[in-house]
């Protein structure tokens, strides 16, 4: 028999390095912008200044006759045609949404809405005519302060009458998940301890790093449609949906995408219009926004006020939460805009089994930029909430911020562990990596050193922030999801093709946009076919290629789409095994298959993948008793989420004399499961702690009174660089996840969730001794500043 | 985004170029392209000429004249930053301009250019104040020459008239005095919310001359001359220049942004001017 001797161990846990970072690094690839095609015109749209007017008129002649322009297109041109956007996830069934056009009529409702586009020979030619459209507008107050808005003292959608778009609410007593709030919070009134807090989750900016793109060819039997998107097969149904494009005649290509955070979970109105420019004109047609219109229109994240309240006894034991949120949707409802709020609603216990929780959810409209799905969407904004309220506990007890949790969360002997919002967790070890993480932050040396600056009073103090945190991956169960009022499913697809070469061909419904799912996918499929990782090739993001698939977000490519991909290489092995029988002359249940062989169990005799693929091409000697094609597709649906948990330890210096904080170590201790790359969960655990820290230090989308973005470019909006990280110490534990076959969970948004409240509590914890109890988001030197000198007059 | 057209000219001399500044009255001077490559990208700005000074071989260089420096206004940052000479004579020019924004920025983006600019939140500008530099400026009447504190006119607004270049900054020698210069921003990459240039010399113990001025603390770099007269003859010990760096904010009016306000910048003031103060004795 052929012995595994000359293959690495496993691919499995081979930090292998990422087969798709030369091309992406080098930018020398298929970015959307890069696509150039014969006779290839360009659109620039005009966006309205305003973000609350009415459009009086638009006057398109000097654009019209400017050099090189084919057509300029206004919202009253395509009224009929354009449709309205989707928004994908009612999170009630009297849910209040205005129409949401691509390109506005006679409204806008947020600075940056389209409302006319230009197309022209070349992009300079368009951006210059652009500048010549004219439009006159009535300005309307515009309904921006969030709070305000939820009492509609200003109506973001005259038509509509009132801002709140939805009410939604979860309750353990309701729900037969736990006890009553409201009791639990008169109790603790009484000889405990209840904790009163409101929370800002600031607006902030995807930022990706390519801008969004798109091309349209019109002229190819299926028109095509490239766009720097994370959801290619929701662009292709929404295509058909809204503009009446039959699906089969549609081809979506979703090339290398560079970044997208949520940000390009999107169908957007520049998709539409390019699409509409192309079916016009008869030609290919690109549109690339600029960074600016990406910071104004592509959809922001976050954005909440959550209104917190703990109760617990004396001695620390939480007895209860509450949460009202109010959640800012922007001007209008996107995708799954109306849900976010409603994907951290089970993320709000965080690790712990208190016994009663309520929260309320109230969906507001301004006139801002819509938001919708932004890294962790939901889950980050509980974490921070619950983690926060925890170290104030810890205080009011007197107790260390750790030992407060570990009086409260759930033992690593009580999973599976059914919690008060009415999920059940598999699996975790919180003990284990809470362990871990002290050990290497080394937490006893920082208390003492903390200690010691409290009391020589040194104008840089030093603070401990902790996150233990869990979260919910592997989006998602589609009987959830329906149960939930989202219209799509969470499935996921795959299929596995054996060429004749014994090379393989793996096509995923996933569309990576940087997760590096071309390596992992290939080391899956190694592994199961026991073929080598370098003769695995995976495809994606193509609709003629990867013709199901529901792709890339929430932390489901691997947990939903790689267990896609290993049910269809499984399947791979079953239609060769009578083949291999037939072929040597055995009995298909003394066949064995090990090492990308089948054996024939205590002889010699047996055939690789690789010879049956080729038996198979030629088909000579197949009798026709089992179909000739080793191929196989497979659709999984996921049978519960995945819950990776960790925890993360932060110290900062806290400058009282600027207000300036520095992180001067970071530890993360995550738990993610079985890992498949060691080295592309490290990327993914420095990615997500840098855009945490930055939401807790640098990141905030800010409007002015007339509700123009002021933070609209990189030297107001403040995303952190290398030289302002620290260095990350991370470190694993563990704990394989039940609800898979192979015990994966999931890594993209873990150091996003984990790594806000760490960071705060961290300054927070600095400044205690000053009186500061709070500090808002994102702690500028200017805001901690000003926490001091308050801080120091109460 | 795509600027608007202009038209572009290249010129080898510093003639040819004064020429075509007088020939074009709507016209923006290119001197590495830092600021007014994105300002022509967002249509912030959008000249009918653009007069790229780059290929002017006289304006680049460090050159030692005698008591001064003098430093060609299109030495790139990165050329400064790396001179002996600098890093000798006027080492608080070399501290600052290690400063600034990152090494790209620093090939590309020349001295003058950024002084020219004069972007009140830019680092060389507290510097040129700090250190009395003397600007010399060509036009097509012949040269002239304006100290720094009447250079910097206002916010981007300086003594430079349209068809005026700035060809070259002269620097007294502050050989073997200590330097420092600290700069506040919230990322590294970003401009400064307060900065402090500061210049001492000692004699034993004490402060014999102190050069200090302020960045993003008005529509000018501000010379805090209250803090140099406290100074002088003061030991350089942490309470005299802590008491010193109080009067740092005297007299000026900095603004109100995302990243403070004024009181704040005031405070800051005092606080970064004490710390570059000391700093500064420390090296010297």
């Amino acid at each position: 028999m052929t012995t595994t001797e000359d293959r690495p161990a496993t691919e499995i846990g081979n930090p292998r390095r990422r087969k798709e970072d030369a091309r992406l690094i080098t930018g020398r690839t298929r970015w959307t912008d890069n696509i150039v095609l014969p006779g290839m015109q360009h659109i620039a749209m005009v966006r309205s200044p305003f973000a609350h007017a009415r459009i009086t008129s638009i006057d398109t002649e000097a654009a019209r006759a400017s050099t090189g322009v084919v057509a300029v297109i206004t919202g009253a041109d395509i009224a009929d045609e354009q449709g309205a956007l989707p928004n994908a996830w009612a999170v009630v069934s009297d849910q209040q949404a205005p129409v949401h056009p691509s390109m506005a009529v006679d409204h806008v409702a947020f600075a940056g809405e389209i409302v006319a586009m230009v197309v022209a020979r070349t992009a300079a030619e368009a951006n210059d005519a652009a500048e010549l459209v004219d439009v006159d507008y009535e300005e309307l107050a515009p309904a921006l302060e969030l709070r305000a808005a939820a009492r509609d003292e200003v109506i973001a959608h005259p038509d509509l009458g009132t801002n709140v778009s939805a009410v939604w609410a979860y309750d353990s007593a309701e729900s037969g998940t736990g006890g009553d709030v409201e009791a639990a919070i008169a109790a603790a009134r009484d000889g405990g301890i209840v904790i009163e807090r409101e929370f800002r989750q600031q607006r902030l900016i995807p930022a990706f790093m390519e801008p969004r793109a798109i091309v349209v060819d019109p002229t190819t039997e299926q028109m095509t449609v490239w766009s720097s998107t994370q959801v290619p097969h929701f662009v292709k149904i929404f295509i058909a949906l809204v503009l009446g494009i039959p699906e089969h005649k549609i081809r979506v290509i979703a090339p290398d995408v560079g970044g997208g955070f949520g940000g390009k979970l999107q169908f957007t109105p520049e998709e539409v219009l390019t699409v509409i420019a192309a079916r016009r004109t008869g030609k290919p047609c690109k549109y690339c926004e600029t960074r600016s219109e990406s910071f104004m229109a592509a959809h922001h994240g976050r954005d909440q006020w959550q209104q917190v309240t703990l109760a617990a006894n004396a001695d620390g034991t939480v007895t209860g939460l509450k949460v009202e949120l109010t959640a800012d949707m922007g001007a209008y409802l996107g995708l799954v805009t109306s849900a976010i709020p409603l994907l951290g609603a089970f993320m709000y216990n965080g690790i712990y089994k208190f016994p009663s929780y309520h929260l309320g959810i109230t969906n507001v409209f301004t006139n801002k930029t819509w938001t919708d799905a932004y890294r962790g969407a939901g889950r980050p904004e509980a974490t921070y909430a619950i983690e926060r309220v925890m170290d104030e506990l810890a205080v009011r007890v007197g107790v260390d911020p750790l030992e407060i949790r570990e009086r409260n969360w759930i033992k690593h002997e009580e999973f599976p562990f059914s919690t008060v919002s009415g999920l059940q967790y598999d699996s975790g070890n919180y003990e284990a990596a809470t362990a871990k993480a002290r050990d290497l932050f080394r937490y006893d040396d920082l208390r003492k050193e903390q200690a010691e600056r409290r009391e020589s009073g040194d104008p840089v103090q030093l603070g401990i922030g902790i996150s233990t945190y869990t979260e919910m991956c592997g989006l998602a169960p589609s009987r959830w999801l329906g149960s939930m009022g989202y219209v799509g499913g969470g499935w996921e697809h795959a299929a596995v093709r054996m060429l004749p070469t014994g090379k393989v061909e793996v096509v995923t419904g996933t569309s990576p946009h940087g997760q590096g799912h071309e390596t992992a996918w290939s080391q899956l499929v190694a592994d199961r076919l026991g073929v080598a990782f370098e003769d695995v090739e995976v495809l994606h993001g193509d609709t003629q290629v990867a013709v199901r698939g529901l792709d890339t977000y929430g932390s489901r490519s691997l947990a939903v789409g790689g267990m896609a991909v290993l049910a269809a290489a499984d399947k791979v092995i079953e239609k060769a095994k009578p083949i291999a029988a037939q072929l040597l002359e055995a009995n298909a249940d003394d066949l064995e298959f090990s090492a990308g062989r089948y054996g024939v169990r205590g002889t010699d005799a047996g055939l690789t993948l690789a010879e049956l693929a080729f038996a198979v091409f030629q088909g000579h000697k197949l009798d026709g008793s089992a179909e000739g094609c080793l191929d196989a597709d497979a659709t999984l649906d996921p049978d519960d989420f995945s819950f990776p948990h960790g925890t993360h330890l932060c110290a900062v210096e806290v400058d009282t004399e600027t207000g300036l904080s520095t992180i001067r170590s970071y530890v993360s201790v995550d738990d993610v499961g079985v890992v498949v790359n060691p080295l592309i969960v490290e990327g993914q655990v420095h990615g997500g702690l840098a855009q945490g820290i930055a939401q807790a230090l640098y990141e905030e989308a800010v409007h002015d009174d007339s509700g123009t973005l002021i933070s609209g470019s990189f030297d107001q909006y403040l995303l952190p660089g290398a030289p302002d990280l620290p260095r990350f110490e991370t470190a694993r534990t563990e704990t394989p996840a039940t609800t898979n076959q192979l015990g994966v969970k999931g890594v993209g948004e873990a150091g996003t969730i984990a790594s806000t409240p760490a960071v705060v509590n961290a300054i927070v914890d600095a400044l205690r001794p000053l009186g500061v109890t709070d500090v808002t988001m994102p702690c500028t030197p200017y805001r901690v500043w000003k926490a001091i000198q308050e801080g120091e007059q109460s | 985004m795509i600027p608007a057209p202009f038209e572009y000219f290249a010129p080898a001399t510093i003639d040819e170029a004064l020429g075509l500044l007088r020939e074009h009255s709507d016209a923006k001077v290119l001197a590495g392209g830092q600021s007014l490559m994105p300002a022509l990208r967002l249509r912030l700005a959008a000249p009918d000429t653009i007069v790229d000074l780059g290929k002017i071989d006289e304006l680049r260089g460090v050159r030692d004249d005698g008591d001064v420096l003098v430093i060609g206004a299109m030495t790139p940052h990165s050329v400064v930053q790396a001179s002996p000479a600098v890093n000798e004579h006027a080492r608080l020019i070399s501290l600052a301009t290690a400063t600034v924004g990152d090494p790209q920025i620093r090939h590309r983006g020349t001295f003058g250019g950024s002084l020219a600019h004069a972007d009140p939140a830019a680092d060389l500008p507290a510097v040129a104040v700090a250190l009395d530099a003397s600007f010399v400026i060509a036009g097509t009447q012949g040269r002239r020459t304006v100290s720094a504190a009447d250079f910097f006119q206002g916010v981007f607004s300086t003594a430079l008239g349209e068809d005026e270049l700035l060809v070259e900054v002269r620097v007294p020698k502050y050989t073997g005095w200590g330097a420092h210069y600290e700069k506040f921003n919230r990322v590294a990459q970003a401009w400064s919310i307060v900065s402090v240039a500061a210049a001492v010399r000692l004699d034993g113990d004490s402060i014999a001359e102190a050069r200090v001025a302020l960045g993003n603390m008005g529509s000018t770099p501000v010379r805090a001359t209250a803090v140099e007269e406290a100074l002088v003859g003061r030991p350089a010990t942490a309470d005299a220049v802590r008491e010193a760096a109080a009067r740092a904010a005297d007299g000026t009016s900095p603004v109100t942004d995302l990243n403070g306000d004024a009181d704040y910048r005031r405070h800051l003031a005092t606080v970064l001017t004490r710390r570059a103060v000391l700093a500064a004795a420390g090296t010297a």
